[in-house]
């Protein structure tokens, strides 16, 4: 009898273990991160979502990676850099992702760092700024095309286009938000204004809350700057604009760092109150033919962001939290695994294919090349979306292999 | 420092403006804070679901957004009655409406906000009125118009609601309930139902500031929490429950930050805003008005 019981538990436990095992090696490949889906920054986080979840379908139809479906495990993180730990701590104990990449932003990258480190994780960044020049990690790579020196090559473009005008100027103001990512972008700014030898009449920062922004712009104007350099998030890039033609505003060129005007809904709410303003964009209608997979990506992606009330534009994030998802893809497949040392050595070593052209990392894991575009609004009427979706509103100036005319300065004259 | 005519002019316009403004933030919580002693922390998510009513009317029907806000203002003041009803007898009647109470408005507040993001999502919403993009200019004084006719309605309605409390039965006993509700009582009127209803005005004002908001700049669903602090430090700084206070308080705090911003840098203006709180507070603990 009891070898009879013997005999059978242990049949009973072969058998289990017999069906349970393929359900193991079916487990999905989970990818965690934190994303702003609340809160000041949500419009990107969610936009940037969106582009994660046609990355994981799409790849899923194809049979998934390493013969598992993938899985993205995210969580708010309410654009608020102290929910970042906890949640990536859940992540990786509780959730037992096997990657992780970052949500969108410089200010929620930079506190998951210290954990992924911890760890030992490769780690994709979303549009962080510098974020490595703190850590030097040897596993982070960024797909923000900012270049190995990131707060220089964002600024790049507005100073050698604003050094190309005859005769060259003399003066700039540097104004932008108390907040992390302007701090870094004028941080770059003011290395340039360094290199170029122009003279800095203004160069304060404001609370992030602020209403009114016509006093800060009225004291700019006061100081008669050639340049005047802004870095902002959307509210207040809203602020400004509306402030310097207000004000009337006078100067070479007026831009440079503002966050908004790349996405629909600044576009269309400010419509011709953009003219004249030199910024940075990651891609426009006017440069498609450089960028041949994208509208595949982009015609599935506004059809989805517009029912979900996102940017139905999607030409500054998506495009490259998807070329983000496609870089580590790539990795994998290649490595054959999840060992995160030999993806590190792996996106250090190669170039990638994604639908936002080749990506080749530096050292630091920045793009080994710059290529943030540096383009200038003009002759917008109205306020429709429309006009946006196709080439002939925004000229691309720098960076010269995808430049598509030069700037009109000074910047009033394209209000007339 | 220079202080050239020109821009001290249009230093004090603007902040004059931007006091029109926040006076319409405050002036709710004037009520609802100052006089009912109702520390209704979700004043703001008020304001902001004033802000996507007069967005979505707008964009259906092309409606000026504060002539919608004022339009739909009895709707907001039905939700402050139904609010405060259900603050009373959950919390204040119980006598936990301390602590528990000041939970329950941090809950709508979330829940405003949540629900905002679920129906609209999270992008920036604005909109543009007849008026947006127009300045007028009186010699070296810049007046735009995207924050003179909410500093017009805001002004008007402040007055509104202080010549209603002061000129009118219900305003009295309005007055009344904030000083002694006992006494109230013992004259035969039901102190709840006259906090009640003023509960209901103060939400009502939220909704029209609401309106001001998304003219002035774009809105999301979580930016009324920047507002918080800004609007019951006017409501103190003015003096508790006094409305004329809320509105010299406004434009105290308006005219500091734009002086600030224009001659010492706006990351300074918080400091001097507060700083000048903190002074009042000193010199006069009951605030400027306060009593």
């Amino acid at each position: 009898m009891n070898r009879l019981t013997t005999w059978f538990t242990t049949g009973l436990i072969v058998f289990s273990l017999a069906l349970v095992a393929p359900a193991l090696a079916q487990q999905p490949l989970k990818i965690g991160f934190g994303m702003s889906l609340t809160g000041p920054l949500a419009g990107n986080g969610k936009a940037a979502l969106i582009a994660m979840q046609i990355w994981a379908e799409d790849l899923n139809a194809k049979g998934g990676l390493l013969g598992r479906k993938v899985e993205l495990v995210y969580y708010d993180d309410q654009t608020n850099p102290s929910t970042v730990p906890s949640i990536y701590n859940k992540l990786l104990d509780v959730d037992k992702v096997d990657l992780l990449v970052s949500g969108y932003g410089t200010n929620v990258i930079a506190p998951a760092m210290p954990i992924v480190m911890q760890r030992n994780m490769a780690f994709m960044g979303l549009f962080g700024l510098n974020v490595n020049s703190k850590f030097d990690y040897d596993r982070y790579f960024q797909i923000m095309p900012a270049g190995p020196e990131p707060a220089i090559g964002w600024t790049q473009g507005f100073f050698d286009i604003a050094m190309g005008l005859s005769p060259k100027p003399q003066t700039i103001a540097l104004v932008g938000a108390d907040a992390e990512y302007p701090a870094l972008a004028l941080e770059g700014a003011r290395a340039q204004v360094k290199r170029t030898g122009l003279k800095v009449v203004y160069d304060k920062t404001y609370p992030p809350n602020t209403v009114d922004f016509s006093p800060i712009v009225r004291a700019i104007a006061a100081t008669n700057a050639d340049l005047v350099f802004v870095a902002s998030y959307p509210p207040d890039s809203a602020g400004m604009v509306r402030a310097a033609n207000e004000v009337g505003l006078k100067a070479r060129m007026f831009g440079g760092g503002l966050v908004g005007p790349q996405f629909a809904a600044l576009k269309t709410q400010l419509g011709p109150l953009l003219n004249g303003i030199v910024n940075y964009e990651t891609y426009v209608p006017d440069v498609a033919g450089k960028f041949p997979f994208l509208e595949q990506f982009l015609a599935k992606y506004q059809g989805r962001a517009i029912r979900e009330g996102v940017d139905p534009l999607g030409f500054y994030l998506p495009p490259y939290a998807y070329a983000m998802m496609q870089v580590l893809e790539q990795a994998i497949k290649a490595t054959g695994g999840l060992d995160q040392a030999k993806l590190a050595d792996y996106m250090h070593t190669y170039e990638f294919d994604t639908f936002v052209g080749k990506v080749r990392f530096a050292k630091n894991g920045e793009w080994a090349q710059p290529r943030m575009l540096t383009v200038q609004y003009h002759s917008v009427i109205g306020n429709d979306l429309e006009q946006w979706m196709r080439p002939g509103h925004v000229t691309v100036l720098y960076p010269a292999s995808y430049a598509t005319g030069t700037v009109k300065a000074p910047y009033q004259d394209n209000k007339k | 420092m220079e202080f050239p005519t020109a821009l001290v002019l249009n230093a004090i316009i603007a902040g004059l403006l931007l006091g029109g403004f926040y006076a319409a933030l405050s002036v709710g919580i004037s009520i609802s804070f100052g006089m009912l002693d109702v520390v209704n922390i979700a004043h703001p998510a008020f304001i902001i679901l004033g802000s996507y009513i007069a967005y979505i009317v707008n964009g259906w029907m092309g409606v000026d957004p504060i002539v919608v806000s004022l339009v739909v203002s009895p709707l907001f003041f039905a939700l402050g009655i139904l609010l405060y009803r259900i603050y009373y007898v959950c919390f204040e009647r119980r006598g936990q409406e301390s602590l528990r109470g000041l939970a329950f408005f941090f809950g709508i507040l979330f829940i405003t906000e949540v629900a905002l993001v679920l129906i609209f999502g999270v992008d920036y919403r604005m909109v543009r009125t007849a008026y947006s993009e127009t300045t007028w200019r009186l010699g070296p004084v810049d007046f735009p118009m995207r924050l003179v006719v909410p500093f017009l309605v805001s002004v008007t309605m402040v007055v509104g609601v202080q010549l209603f409390l002061t000129h009118t039965f219900f305003g009295r006993a309005v007055l009344a309930v904030a000083q002694d509700p006992l006494a109230l009582r013992l004259m035969g009127v039901n102190p709840t139902r006259v906090k009640g209803l003023a509960f209901a005005l103060s939400i009502a004002t939220a909704g029209v500031a609401g309106a001001f908001l998304i003219v002035i700049q774009p809105v999301q669903p979580a930016i009324g929490r920047e507002y918080i602090g800004l609007v019951f430090a006017i409501c103190v700084l003015g003096g508790m429950g006094s409305i004329w206070g809320t509105l010299l308080g406004a434009f105290v705090l308006g005219i500091a930050e734009s002086f600030t911003s224009t001659f010492f840098g706006p990351s300074w203006a918080p400091a001097v805003s507060f700083g000048l709180l903190l002074a009042a507070l000193g010199f006069k603990p009951s605030g400027l008005l306060g009593r």
